[in-house]
């Protein structure tokens, strides 16, 4: 019930701001800000609370569209908190980015920003996979309006590439769905999308592989692996900083998600026959991520590709098929949630200030700017995988988690370390050291706004690096009672 | 007749004698307000019957119409359209026309018509209802008197609309050669010696239809009237008169056991998939919406011949026809929101039809914008919007019965189509460069409501469709 509640709040919340605008322009963000920071409390109520007997922090299960047998069923269990709350703290940290960004319809601006988030706490909690279809799309419009509206020179041709890409790998899900329920009917005669049904439901395996794909690949797309990366770059290039932030901080994490809860338990023995490829698939996002980043000269299409080399990570850990890799998976999407959004939200300052995002005509910005220099280095430091730090444990783990399943795979992937070392210093010495750009006579540093998030996101790295503990077993949880590992 | 099959006939019998009223007032006063009014009444009133006759269960009137659940599901929604359709009128035909009276009436017959299509179960009523249903139309399209387009689709749809009918006489006659009667069932148990007449009956009588709901290769005539008629008449066309045709060959389907010929079912299957693939990538190329609402109107009878191919079987026969009457509903949503917006957004002399003339509509008419964003989602296929369930209706009653390469077809179909449907939504969420002229008038508060009204069912439903689902159900096939 109360999931229920705090994604209808988010909704009203979203409506709220818009009508706020009336009264003046900074009342949306409050409005805003108020509604992710009392989700942030609550969820972090929950995870004091301690969960239930079954693992569950919430749950509810109340019938939708009986005809069907589709519930509203909610459930947050360890996994879900860790998702939900990293989506609570990352609403704020969106709309404290766009804060001088956005000049026109801040309200409808907040209200498209409340209502992903809505969809995303959606994703992250339901257990039924109509359900979960629903609120993967129910994200996917605003996002979209985010881009089309508020997005750079390139706008439209960003946003639609990101709908196409997204809709159509999920009308191939949709339809993964509906065979899946369909097959399940046919053995038991019962129609039910409930999760844990379908978890039991006995698949002919010529045709579980291919039902598989069909979630795998919409998983795929939104994370994204290679070859279905592309409407990344544009998409995180073109969209204001809040967009980029909430795509590469959460969106992407839902794919990740939804391997974790469906592609791999609906379809164990289909994913374990799958597992090498899709281990292939990340270790090659993580090299070809890696090589694009270190080509660009755009700063914010640097740290876009750097996101699917992260993501290749992810892949790797969750298809090695143990602890350790699902762990590092795990702990990879919330570190990359804080690093990769800190990156972003400092393109979008940049790009604020220069009106460029072009890394040759920057150059010796410490010296007009140090408090954003000093933050760019840690955060590019964090992604590069400095030990301390949560990136480090994340990738860390999943690679050790690969290299007892495929060593060949695990080293190869290693190499792709050494290539972030590279593209991140290279991001580094090309924007703020080297000789000063003359063109650029001065920059406005960063005030007690940004620094305060600034430094939350630092707190978040930190905390997930040297006392990972927390986060491990939240995970641990959902990992258990997933019932993946052999 | 019994007297129970004369009150089954309520509805219709007061739907005609409004009609009969409205002719009089109309030819005695000549007041646009009581013309209006009368034809407001007279598609309202019938509508206070349809609960008690909907108790009465199914009524055979005279072997000739079926007045059952089905047949006034139909009723009801005909009538709820058409009065969507005079108030979407009223303001907009005031400056096209001296004369607005007539075309209430035309509106009622035509209402009327419909109706009577849907609830035929006899080639006699079929064709009559049918009748009644385009003539009226044709004058309908051609109503506005000053400009060229209306006449050229009002004589368009006039030559191919009657060439059309004459090839469903000629099956009908056919079908009555081989069959020895007109009802709709007696070709259902017709002996095999005479198979090839009943054959070429039926082929001849489905070419027909099919142009009816312009479906691919019949297709042709439908950008033309589509973007020549008045936009109020275009809603109507696309949902009324395709709603009651549908209604018909659905029925026949089943009482005729019409697709038990497997070379029925693949001609069906084949420009079903056609009317898809072909209706999405034709409405691509689109920079009219009245075009784009065209082709897209094609690719969606293409859908919904899903659920006749279903109902056809005798296992999806009950999901077969749920799932049609979900979607015709849905459909006649966002079509008419869609038509709807275009007719309070058309000034005094001409359509608001060029896409191009939607930038920026969110910023200056926000609530009108984001009907049309509805219905273009919907029409797209989104969740949040009645066409999602629509579609997966049709996608589950599809995969229920392992049609799989209709369900591809419909995959696809969607894919492409939200190409087109996004690029509505972006041209409308576009800010303006400049502080350009407040264009167009100001939208009638009748058409506002009337749009937001659609608008609000189309997200309602999207959202909560589980009560009419169940009403869907109970109502039970023809």
């Amino acid at each position: 019930m109360i999931l229920f509640v705090v994604i209808l709040a988010l909704l009203a919340a979203g409506v709220v701001a818009w009508a706020s605008e009336r009264l003046s322009k900074d009342a949306p963000r409050l409005v805003s800000i108020m509604a992710f920071g009392a989700g942030l409390v609550w969820s972090a109520a929950l995870w004091l609370d301690g969960a239930d007997a079954n693992g569950l922090y919430a749950a509810m299960d109340w019938p939708w569209i009986a005809r069907f047998g589709i519930h509203l069923a909610l459930e947050m269990d360890g996994l879900s908190l860790l998702m939900v709350a990293l989506t609570m703290f990352l609403g704020i940290v969106a709309v404290v980015s766009s804060w001088d960004e956005i000049e026109a319809a801040h309200g409808f601006f907040q209200f498209n920003i409340l209502w992903v988030m809505a969809g995303v706490v959606g994703v992250f909690t339901a257990m039924d996979l109509l359900l979960f279809f629903f609120f993967w799309e129910v994200m996917l419009i605003p996002m979209y309006l985010l881009i089309a509206i508020w997005g750079h020179e390139e706008k439209a041709y960003a946003s639609m590439k990101f709908f196409l890409f997204t809709q159509i790998s999920g009308l191939l899900m949709l339809f993964a769905i509906l065979a899946l329920v369909y097959v399940h009917h046919g053995a038991t005669g019962e129609i039910t999308f409930s999760y844990k049904a379908l978890l039991d439901a006995e698949i002919d395996p010529r045709i579980a592989i291919w039902l598989m794909l069909g979630f795998f690949v919409a998983f795929a797309t939104k994370l994204p692996s290679v070859p279905v990366h592309t409407w990344l770059p544009d998409a995180h290039t073109q969209a204001p900083t809040a967009g980029s932030v909430i795509l590469a901080g959460i969106l992407l994490k839902t794919g990740a998600y939804g391997i974790i809860r469906f592609a791999v338990p609906l379809f164990p023995e289909a994913s374990a026959d799958f597992a090498i490829w899709a281990m292939l698939l990340g270790t090659v996002s993580i090299l070809y991520g890696g090589a694009m980043a270190f080509s660009q000269s755009d700063f914010k299409r640097l740290v876009a590709y750097s996101s699917i080399a992260h993501m290749g990570f992810i892949l790797l850990g969750v298809y090695a098929f143990n602890e350790l890799g699902m762990q590092g998976a795990i702990v990879t999407m919330v570190a990359h949630g804080f690093s990769t959004a800190a990156l972003f939200m400092m393109a979008g300052a940049i790009q604020q200030r220069l009106h460029t995002r072009e890394m040759g005509q920057m150059g010796g910005l410490w010296k007009h700017a140090p408090r954003m220099g000093t933050m760019t280095l840690f955060f590019v430091i964090a992604s590069v995988g400095m030990p301390g730090l949560g990136n480090f444990v994340g990738e860390f783990l999943a690679l050790l988690g690969a290299f007892q399943e495929n060593w060949v795979m695990a080293v190869v992937a290693t190499a792709g370390i050494v290539v972030a070392a590279v593209y991140g210093l290279y991001l580094m010495q090309r924007s703020f050291q080297g000789t000063p750009n003359p063109d650029v006579a001065s920059m406005r540093d960063f005030g007690l706004r940004e620094m305060s998030v600034m430094a939350a996101m630092m707190a978040g790295l930190v905390w997930v690096g040297v006392y990972p503990q927390h986060v491990l077993e939240l995970s641990n949880a959902t990992i258990q009672t997933l019932g993946i590992l052999p | 007749m019994s007297a129970a099959e004369v009150w089954a006939l309520a509805p219709y019998l007061a739907l005609a004698g409004g009609i009969a009223l409205l002719l009089l007032a109309v030819a005695a006063l000549r007041s646009h307000r009581l013309a209006f009014w009368g034809a407001i009444a007279t598609l309202a009133i019938p509508l206070a019957f349809v609960p008690t006759v909907l108790g009465g269960g199914t009524q055979i009137v005279d072997t000739v119409l079926e007045i059952d659940g089905y047949a006034l599901f139909f009723f009801v929604l005909f009538s709820l359209a058409a009065i969507a359709t005079a108030v979407l009128s009223a303001r907009y035909l005031g400056s096209r026309a001296t004369h607005r009276q007539e075309f209430y009436l035309l509106l009622t017959t035509a209402t009327l018509g419909a109706a009577v299509t849907a609830g035929a179960s006899h080639f006699a009523t079929f064709l009559m209802g049918l009748e009644v249903l385009s003539i009226s139309l044709y004058a309908m399209i051609a109503y506005p008197e000053e400009g060229h387009p209306p006449l050229e689709a009002a004589a368009k749809y006039l030559v191919l609309s009657g060439a059309a009918s004459s090839t469903m006489l000629f099956g009908m006659a056919l079908i009555y050669a081989a069959s020895g009667s007109l009802a709709f069932e007696a070709a259902g148990d017709i002996a095999a010696g005479e198979h090839n007449v009943l054959v070429l009956g039926q082929a001849m009588l489905l070419v027909g239809v099919f142009f009816k709901l312009s479906l691919v290769p019949f297709h042709m005539w439908t950008p033309d009237v589509y973007q020549g008629a008045p936009a109020p008449v275009t809603g109507f066309v696309a949902t009324v008169s395709k709603g009651a045709v549908f209604a018909v060959l659905l029925r026949y389907a089943i009482d005729a056991d019409l697709l038990s010929s497997p070379a029925v079912g693949i001609v069906v299957a084949v420009i079903a998939v056609l009317s898809m693939v072909v209706g999405n990538i034709l409405a691509l190329l689109q920079t009219n919406l009245k075009r784009l609402l065209a082709y897209s109107s094609i690719a969606h009878l293409g859908y919904l011949m899903i659920a006749l191919v279903v109902a056809g079987t005798a296992a999806g026969q009950a999901l077969g026809v749920e799932s049609g009457l979900f979607y015709v509903a849905g459909y006649f949503l966002m079509t008419l929101a869609a038509f709807g917006v275009i007719t309070v957004l058309s000034n005094e002399t001409e359509d608001a039809d060029q896409i191009s003339g939607y930038d920026g509509l969110l910023w200056r008419r926000p609530v009108v914008a984001a009907v049309l964003a509805a219905a273009a989602l919907a029409l797209a296929g989104i969740p949040l919007t009645v066409g999602f369930f629509a579609k997966f209706y049709l996608v589950a009653a599809g995969v229920g019965n392992a049609a799989w390469g209709l369900v591809w077809a419909l995959i696809v179909g969607s894919a492409i189509g939200i190409y087109y449907y996004l690029r509505i939504v972006f041209a409308m969420t576009k800010r303006p460069d400049d502080d350009r002229p407040e264009g167009g008038r100001r939208v009638p508060w009748e058409g506002f409501v009337t749009v937001a009204l659609l608008g609000l069912l189309i997200i309602l439903l999207g959202l909560h469709p589980s009560p009419f689902i169940e009403f869907v159900r109970e109502l039970g096939g023809p």
